[in-house]
């Protein structure tokens, strides 16, 4: 196998291909901006060129000049239709005027729409939710960053708590657990009622949930960091005390939400309630099956393991956040979803191909030959729902891309379904035979789980939360960090993969043309610091966010100048009344 | 439809089709291989030592980065001298209460595999070392240093393993360093990872993908022997590092070696082959050539690499040469 023909393989054209659309995405943006700045420097050069001839006008062109300003400055006196009498608005049908002439430096995005309230408990409730969320999307990328450093810098530290293998699993399972599951499972307490019709959840039950997801998160960051695991599957290195917690955690939410719907008042069962409520049992299935104490000997295990990491991410967080999609895109566009029957397609089809293919992380492992085989094939299969979703998501938007530019939400959904088409179909990729050789083992599946982990879930799910936080509070954060945490979060994401993944492929044909193994450690160097600069961009972004978050919570309400007759006569009145006290 | 407005139903034939897959992909296929396969019979099961070691393996997260598995692809072929096969694992059972089973297969290889680490790198001294400052011996690795597995001493109490670190790198460290029982069962655990042989009855499936042997086509009548540099960089640079100076303390230089320039050939393949421990002031060298099965092409190479490498210069030696002496070695140990 030599590294000219290495461009012919499927998996890797493939991939590439996939790799190209993130990046022309992007640079489609940054042209349109570009573009933007170019014109309007060309403009300004075109002033000054007018300004000099200006400057050499003689007097006649002078004259003339005036007489056409006395001309245009002709003016009608405004009363030739009305007369002189006195205009009165005696109905109040005259409002919201707008003067127009000051100055705007930032595009005006369009302000979040006041929705119908929902209780204020079950409001404060999603916050609280969403809220520790955030804390734990701090945490885990906060370890996360530290641990890109320690590739280039392994002498950091020599402490016990923080040394490699132990903080690794913190990361990830803090930003699975914590993060990602907690922000949607307070999502969707939002979204359940509202696509139900109905008004009551138990807020009780969320909360004692939130509670136990805390707890499970703390408890479990807590005994990694003492070198406490379950023994090495990926997202498993919790032990079963702590994952029982997160379990109890989500299968109460089951139960509530389960209630919500057979109480709808709606005939149908939106989706949406396809998704979520399927997610939460395969969940609860996956964790029951994977913790189960007494089976799993030997070669068992890592059948299991294939089995329930994947699952974990596809079934769970996948599931979960496309059925938050289905109802959040088409409120956003405010439009139907493009169609129904492609998303029953997707849902049943995802269900039947995602389940087959866990193995492929173990291809040409000791695992039989015939189950790895039923997870390649599984993979190719995961097309069907990945292109339809996608297609489904983007044919919505179809008319209403022009809102796009207008919302500081909308780029978020984007990217989000955007990497939902690349980084899915970069895991079909990455599952053949020969990929698999290349790539397998090298530090591309990390990237690959940051495209789709970060790329899909996280994208989306800020997407939602700057949509829904401020219809609860009725605050907004600033459009311009909002700007800045999707771009940087943005930008930092390709900076991170695309080194990464490069310098892997490198990595891999150096393994496969048996240089030694250290040979493959400094090829790897320059990629693990670009990781190490786009890790950083991210995480700056998620200060950002988080900022972004506390305004929409906590911003004060602004000083109200009093404008109107309403208001100044009221002002007048609370004013007089303090006085009169004094 | 209706059945999609019935939530019971619905949900009822989505979580049914589940489970059903669930059972096909996951559940039987597992209970079927742990109930199929026994360890291979002349497996060894871990001593007490080992055991512990590999607790302190799972507890710190190792396997983050090292794999246990040789795949059956060519590529593979340094880590172990056949692929792995269910019996390799059936020998693993839960950890105790708390974890489970600990296969500890990986899916990530930022550092080696450890398959066969035992049989590649048995010093107990170059274990040690590493475990305490990986750069020390490895100066590209990033693995990190496990000082907390180790203290520092003004005297040595009997049974105290000291770990031997070499001289450049003793001046910023006060005292004696002295492995704790962590280290030396974990030690003890890396040593136990050996491929166990097949023995008649069971098969290992073939190296997939092999790498088309891309001839040299000189026109020179020698032999080609292979390439000396790599299996150098393979079997012996850890310890000799990459300019064969070796670690003055540690391991002895090779650079200006009396045994690598002689012209008496006889000790330089036997200690490849078997290994040395003759000088106090050195760790113990392992049967480097027994253990990764070296052949005498391999061996003539590694010599005429060494014997002209790093300003060494002495004549290169022939296969022959080298085969005579490893059949004269083999006879003595059959006698």
């Amino acid at each position: 196998m030599n590294d000219s023909n290495i461009l012919n393989e499927t998996g890797i054209i493939i991939t590439l291909f996939l790799i190209a659309i993130p990046v022309i995405v992007a640079a489609i943006l940054v042209t349109i901006k570009a573009n933007a700045s170019i014109r309007y420097f060309l403009k300004k050069e075109e002033l000054k060129r007018v300004q000099s001839q200006i400057m050499n006008l003689n007097e006649d062109d002078l004259v003339t000049l005036e007489k056409r300003k006395s001309e245009l400055e002709f003016q009608l006196t405004n009363n030739e239709l009305s007369g002189n009498s006195y205009v009165s608005d005696s109905r109040g049908l005259v409002g919201n005027v707008i003067n127009s002439d000051e100055p705007q430096f930032i595009e005006q995005k369009k302000k979040s729409q006041v929705r119908p309230s929902i209780q204020p408990a079950l409001s404060k409730l999603i916050l609280w939710y969403l809220g520790c969320s955030v804390f734990w999307l701090l945490f885990g990328t906060s370890v996360g960053i530290y641990l890109g450093f320690k590739f280039i810098s392994p002498d950091i530290d020599h402490i016990e708590y923080f040394s490699f293998g132990r903080l690794r699993p913190v990361h990830t399972n803090a930003v699975f657990w914590g993060w990602a599951s907690i922000a949607m499972i307070g999502l969707a307490y939002y979204v359940i009622p509202k696509v139900c019709n109905i008004r009551s959840l138990s807020i009780k039950k969320g909360y004692f949930t939130l509670w136990l997801l805390n707890i499970a998160v703390l408890a479990g960051s807590m005994t990694l960091f003492f070198g406490i695991n379950n023994g090495g599957g990926e997202y498993r290195e919790y032990v079963w005390p702590v994952m029982l917690i997160f379990g109890a955690g989500v299968f109460i939410t089951l139960g509530n939400f389960i209630r919500a719907i057979s109480i709808r008042r709606t005939k149908e069962i939106y989706v949406s309630n396809w998704y979520i409520i399927s997610s939460l049992m395969f969940l609860l299935v996956i964790a029951v099956i994977a913790y189960l104490p007494f089976w799993q000997n030997g070669l068992g295990e890592t059948i299991v393991q294939g089995y329930y990491m994947h699952q974990g991410v596809g079934m769970w967080f996948m599931l979960f956040s496309l059925g938050l999609m289905y109802y959040f895109l088409p409120q956003q566009l405010n439009k139907p979803i493009y169609s129904y029957s492609l998303g029953i397609l997707a849902f049943w089809t995802q269900i039947l191909f995602y389940t087959l293919i866990g193995t492929h992380h173990f291809i040409f492992s000791a695992i039989p030959w015939w189950l790895q085989t039923v997870a390649i094939v599984g993979s190719a299969g995961m097309i069907i729902p990945v292109v339809a979703g996608t297609t489904n998501f983007l044919m919505t938007f179809k008319g209403a891309w022009s809102k796009v530019s207008k919302s500081y939400t909308l780029p978020f959904y984007i990217i989000g379904i955007l990497f939902y088409f690349t980084g899915s179909l970069q895991g079909t990729a990455e599952a053949f035979r020969f990929t698999n050789l290349v790539w397998h083992f090298t530090d591309f599946t990390i990237a690959h789980s940051h495209l789709t982990m970060y790329g899909i879930i996280s994208f989306m799910l800020w997407g939602f939360i700057y949509t829904l936080v401020p219809r609860l509070t009725g605050k907004e954060p600033s459009f311009i960090l909002v700007g800045a945490h999707f771009w940087l979060a943005l930008i930092g994401l390709l900076i991170y993969t695309i080194p990464l993944m490069y310098g892997a492929t490198l990595k891999g044909i150096s393994w496969m043309q048996g240089e030694p193994f250290v040979n493959g450690l400094e090829i790897m160097g320059p990629y693990w610091l670009w990781r190490a600069i786009g890790g950083t961009l991210m995480w700056v972004s998620h200060i950002l966010f988080a900022v972004n978050f506390i305004t929409m919570v906590k911003k004060k309400r602004d000083i109200h100048i009093p404008k109107n007759a309403i208001e100044i006569l009221l002002a007048r009145k609370t004013l007089l009344k303090e006085l009169s006290k004094k | 439809m209706d059945f999609f407005n019935q939530h019971k139903k619905l949900f009822g034939a989505a979580l049914s089709l589940f489970v059903f897959l669930t059972l096909v992909v996951a559940i039987a296929p597992a209970l079927k291989n742990q109930n199929n396969n026994a360890p291979l019979p002349n497996s060894e099961i871990l001593s007490e030592e080992a055991m512990k070691g590999k607790l302190v393996y799972i507890s710190e997260g190792c396997v983050g980065c090292h794999t246990q598995q040789v795949r059956n692809v060519d590529m593979d072929k340094i880590w172990g001298d056949r692929a792995g096969i269910a019996a390799d694992y059936a020998g693993i059972n839960r950890t105790d209460l708390w974890r489970n089973t600990a296969t500890l297969m990986g899916t990530e290889r930022t550092g080696p595999d450890l398959t066969n680490i035992g049989k590649r790198q048995s010093s107990e001294t170059w274990h040690l070392l590493h475990l305490f400052q990986p750069r020390f011996v490895v100066e590209q690795s990033i693995m990190p240093a496990y000082t907390w597995l180790f203290e520092i001493k003004e005297v040595l109490a009997p049974g105290d393993v000291e770990v031997i670190v070499p001289e450049k790198y003793r001046k910023d460290i006060k005292g004696k360093i002295v492995a704790t029982p962590k280290a030396l069962q974990l030690v003890a655990y890396l040593k136990s990872l050996k491929q166990t042989q097949l023995s008649e009855g069971y098969s290992a499936p073939g190296f997939l993908y092999a790498k088309k042997n891309v001839g040299n086509t000189s026109s020179t009548t020698k032999p080609l022997l292979p390439d000396g540099k790599l299996l150098y960089a393979n079997n012996c640079q850890s310890c000799h590092q990459a300019n064969g100076e070796g670690l003055s303390g540690a391991f002895p230089p090779l650079k200006g070696s009396k045994i690598v320039l002689d012209d008496d050939l006889e000790v330089y393949v036997s200690i490849i082959l078997k290994g040395f421990d003759a000088r106090p002031e050195y760790g113990v060298m392992p049967a480097v050539g027994l253990n990764n099965n070296l052949s005498a092409e391999d061996i003539t190479a590694i010599i005429n690499y060494e014997r002209t490498s790093w300003g060494n210069n002495a004549k290169p030696i022939s296969v022959e040469e080298t085969r005579k002496i490893m059949d004269f070695i083999n006879a003595e140990a059959a006698k």
